[in-house]
């Protein structure tokens, strides 16, 4: 049904001739040109999602029209909007990027960061400048041939943010990347983090529409790459505008004793899915992930998870949580993968939902595969409906009826929270949650 | 002091089914009255009515409070105007800190035109208060940084739904069972700490089936609930005819009432059957 919808739709600007027009009047190095021509080849050359695809069959792509949206060129000038930026308050960062339409418009770092190697800068930018560097990490984890918005991606990334920490050069300060989006606007994005042997940083992202209600198209990849011993903290706030329909692939490769600790909140977007893998390459290696997804109206947001231990003695802890509004919809799609050999494995992943509506729906879908012997591996979820007797218990104690959910969400994400190592970014979070909870008939 | 909680003529149905029959029931502020009765006879009903529990629908007659008529209010409005209820079983609210729940509780109760977002009590002040306050009740410091109810013992529910009404200071408390489940040694805590915080501070309804509670809080009334009525009401002697006697002699002297006791009984099992 839904490749079907899709496939007869004009692809518009993303043809041949547009594919042709947008890197004509891009500046890129001979090799990204190349690149970016085969990845265009197998985007012309793959259908859309299958719905009888496990990843696609729950996803709902109807009303998505490609040719409603055009490729953004270097060419254009774009200016700051008024999309709000929500982790950066009360932050003293290091650097700072931001993107309208996926273009870069702006970009800091802290000349002492930069004395010691360190970039930070727009990945257009960094593929001229740094050409042999970013080539040799650029799509090196995401495969563009798993669907046909991957390929997209990786023929059509307009910018990006490139961040480069040299061998044991540690970032005190968070680094803040943010993306906007203009009204009808699009956002193909790419966002690269090359962690050296024994580096570390922070690095708080987040994306937002000019108006809450804004629409767009967003079709992104993130790839995260740490060294031995390095260590990576990594959050993104997912808040474009209600009517955004974003694609996203984004995957971590995380070596020998390296730590990942990787936060998502999902908010905005009509509908957005996101396949995220972490992959842990040598044994020591470890990620912690946490994700929140608050929902409303008839917002519909799908991710679907990989832990991929690859090598022995890694550590995998994946904890998402959901809270649903209204009509809306999540699907959660949890694998932990094991390869043939890698012993000593614990993995761990769980979902819980939380719905405050009848009319909200949670898909949890937990799953093992594993190939070697000696691992522990445990997962598990929760569904159920906001519990009338804790908003009585609460109103009885004073709490109005909107402020008694309010904390009842509050608490159901606390456990998350408590995961989480920065403060700005708790506070925030729960600021934009507290934006989002409405009345609860 | 004088507030006066009026309970008139009350009817009450819980899903269709009729549970309170006509309550008459004046309490004054500083009065402490027990309230007793056979399983089933609609003691934690009437408390819950009282409260607002959106499930018991008021069917007729009225809940007044300083004469002002309370029975279409919601369960938020009648505790912010100092209606208070101790639950029997109070649930569990995971992630909330016990500390935080009752700041935001003792704000709403105390600034009853309090709008959402405005400030909470200073969290100074606050935390002195709780700190005398747990002191005072015998309550673990560590007691304040819990989940509300999560994963508390029998006592340590009871004593925190006391805390709360010690933090909330209300004009009304109504005590349900606030001493079953608990050992000889808790209840006798439960009971000192009640006289405590409630004598003469407030107007205080027990439900209660022991003798240790009324000991420590002797009533001045005591009423007898049976087939959703108050049969009788008596002083501080009935009580202690009823926790001797059982309510052998009021099943004989009211057997309508008794009729509706049974049948009352009867339902319920079939619902839970």
């Amino acid at each position: 049904m839904n490749a079907a919808l899709i496939a007869n739709e004009s692809l518009g600007k993303f043809s041949r001739e547009g594919f042709d027009e947008f890197v004509a009047r891009r500046i890129d190095p001979v090799w990204l040109n190349e690149t970016r021509k085969a990845a265009w080849e197998s985007f012309d050359a793959m259908e859309w999602p299958n719905p009888r695809d496990e990843n696609w069959m729950r996803s709902d792509l109807r009303g998505f029209k490609l040719d409603k949206f055009s490729p953004v060129d270097e060419t254009q000038a774009l200016e700051q909007t008024a999309a709000p930026v929500r982790l950066r308050d009360g932050v003293d960062v290091g650097g700072a990027l931001s993107s309208v339409n996926g273009l870069v418009i702006s970009q800091s770092l802290d000349a002492d960061l930069a004395a010691k190697g360190v970039l930070f800068c727009s990945l257009s930018k960094a593929c001229r400048e740094n050409g042999e560097l970013v080539k040799k990490h650029l799509h090196s984890l995401i495969d563009s041939a798993s669907d046909r918005f991957a390929a997209l991606e990786k023929a059509m990334w307009s910018d990006g943010a490139f961040l480069y920490v040299p061998r044991n050069v540690v970032i005190e300060k968070p680094l803040h990347l943010h993306s906007s989006m203009l009204e009808g606007g699009i956002d193909l994005s790419h966002t690269l983090v090359v962690l050296e042997e024994g580096a570390q940083a922070t690095v708080l992202t987040e994306c937002s529409s000019a108006t809450e209600q804004g629409s767009g198209f967003h079709c992104g990849g993130i790839e995260l790459i740490l060294g031995a011993r390095s260590n990576l903290r990594f959050v993104s706030l997912q808040d474009w505008g209600q009517k955004v329909w974003a694609f996203a692939h984004q995957k971590a490769s995380v070596g020998q004793d390296a730590t990942i600790q990787w936060t998502v909140a999902a908010m905005g977007s009509r509908f957005a899915q996101v396949d995220q893998q972490v992959e842990l390459v040598a044994p020591g290696a470890s990620s912690f992930v946490n994700g929140v997804m608050f929902t409303r109206d008839r917002q519909h947001l799908t991710y679907n998870t990989i832990q991929r231990h690859s090598a022995e003695h890694c550590t995998s802890d994946f904890l998402y949580k959901s809270v649903l509004q209204d009509r809306s919809r999540t699907v959660w799609r949890g694998m932990i993968k094991v390869d043939e050999g890698a012993d000593k494995t614990d993995g761990y992943q769980r979902n819980d939902n939380l719905m405050l509506s009848d009319h909200a729906r949670a898909d949890s879908i937990p799953g093992l595969e594993i190939k070697a012997d000696d691992v522990r591996c445990t997962h598990g979820s929760t569904s159920g409906r906001v519990d009338e007797e804790l908003i009585f218990y609460a109103q009885t104690r004073g709490f109005t009826r909107r402020e008694a959910v309010l904390m009842i969400v509050t608490g159901f994400f606390q456990q998350i929270f408590d995961r989480i190592t920065i403060e700005s970014v708790r506070e925030a979070l729960g600021a934009a949650i507290a934006r989002q909870v409405r009345q609860v008939d | 002091m004088s507030h006066t909680l009026k309970i008139d003529n009350l009817h009450v149905s819980v899903e269709g089914k009729e549970i309170l029959r006509g309550v008459n029931l004046t309490i004054h502020f500083g009065e402490t009255h027990a309230l007793m009765g056979p399983n089933g006879s609609g003691k934690s009903t009437l408390g819950l009515a009282i409260s607002g529990h959106p499930n018991y629908e008021i069917t007729s007659g009225s809940i007044l409070l300083d004469g002002e008529d309370i029975t279409e209010w919601e369960a938020d409005q009648r505790a912010r105007a100092g209606i208070f209820m101790a639950f029997q079983r109070p649930v569990a609210i995971p992630g909330v800190k016990t500390a935080d729940f009752l700041r935001h509780a003792a704000t709403n109760v105390r600034r009853p035109d309090r709008k959402e977002g405005e400030d909470l009590i200073p969290m100074r002040d606050f935390r002195k208060e709780l700190k005398s306050k747990m002191e005072q009740l015998k309550i673990d410091s560590e007691f304040a940084r819990r989940y509300v109810n999560d994963g508390f013992s029998g006592g340590e529910m009871k004593r925190s739904e006391i805390l709360t009404m010690a933090m909330l200071s209300p004009k009304f408390s109504i005590l349900d069972e606030t001493d079953s489940g608990l050992d000889a040694d808790a209840v006798r805590l439960a009971s000192a700490s009640i006289a405590e915080i409630g004598k003469d501070k407030m107007g205080l309804l027990i439900i209660t089936h022991h003798d240790k509670l009324l000991e420590h809080n002797p009533p001045q009334f005591t009423h007898v609930m049976l087939g959703g009525r108050i049969v009788e009401t008596g002083g501080a002697e009935l009580a202690r005819e009823l926790h001797d006697h059982g309510y052998e002699r009021i099943r004989k002297t009211y057997p309508e009432a008794e009729a509706a006791n049974q049948e009352m009984l009867a339902k319920e099992e079939t619902v839970s059957a």
